[in-house]
């Protein structure tokens, strides 16, 4: 499933042009990237939380060559299922 | 941020639609997400990350407390991984 296969589901629900509803689509995600962006915590109620986390450097190895480097310190975005969400995935009957 | 706050930035950068429309539109995105991921779909957000089911066999595990054996039922857990783009926009500095 893709942005614009979203866009046909909500399109059929709401009735508003496919257009608007892209743009609200994106606009959804836009503000949930900004917000990560500047390292709030974003939790979306039966679905997950989305969180920043601050990873410091430390020293690695290019598993290619072996050569160690050092891997800069970083923030990296995480997310955490909500327990409906895991619940829904393991409730289908198709496994 | 939680969803409703989601929904009152995003109604307040939109025009012609409603805060209720927009709760609506929320609402049924997530939803398509979650049905997507029950089916075993992967789901792809360009720019923003994508979501998949991977498959966790059974094991032998333990309970910690009484330390007696119990197997662990096989089940199915999501995955993320956050796209090109918010991974390089949370490593650049800006002071907010």
């Amino acid at each position: 499933m893709t942005k614009a296969d979203i866009v046909e589901i909500v399109f059929e629900k709401v009735g508003f042009s496919k257009k608007d509803v892209g743009s609200v689509i994106e606009e959804i995600f836009e503000t949930i990237k900004y917000t990560l962006e500047k390292g709030e915590k974003v939790k979306i109620s039966g679905f997950g939380n989305f969180t920043i986390r601050q990873k410091r450097a430390r020293r690695g190895r290019n598993p290619q060559t072996g050569t160690e480097i050092t891997i800069d310190q970083r923030r990296v975005m995480t997310f955490k299922a909500s327990q409906l969400l895991k619940k829904a995935i393991n409730s289908s009957p198709t496994a | 941020m939680t969803k409703s706050e989601l929904i009152e930035i995003v109604a307040s950068k939109v025009g012609n639609f409603s805060r209720k429309d927009i709760e609506v539109i929320v609402d049924t995105l997530f939803d398509s997400m979650s049905t997507s991921l029950s089916k075993g779909d992967k789901v792809e957000i360009r720019g923003f990350g994508s979501f998949k089911i991977k498959e966790r066999e059974g094991r032998q595990g333990r309970n910690p407390k009484s330390g007696e054996n119990i197997f662990i039922q096989s089940k199915r857990v999501p995955f993320f991984k956050a796209g090109k783009e918010i991974r390089e926009r949370i490593n650049t500095d800006k002071q907010s």
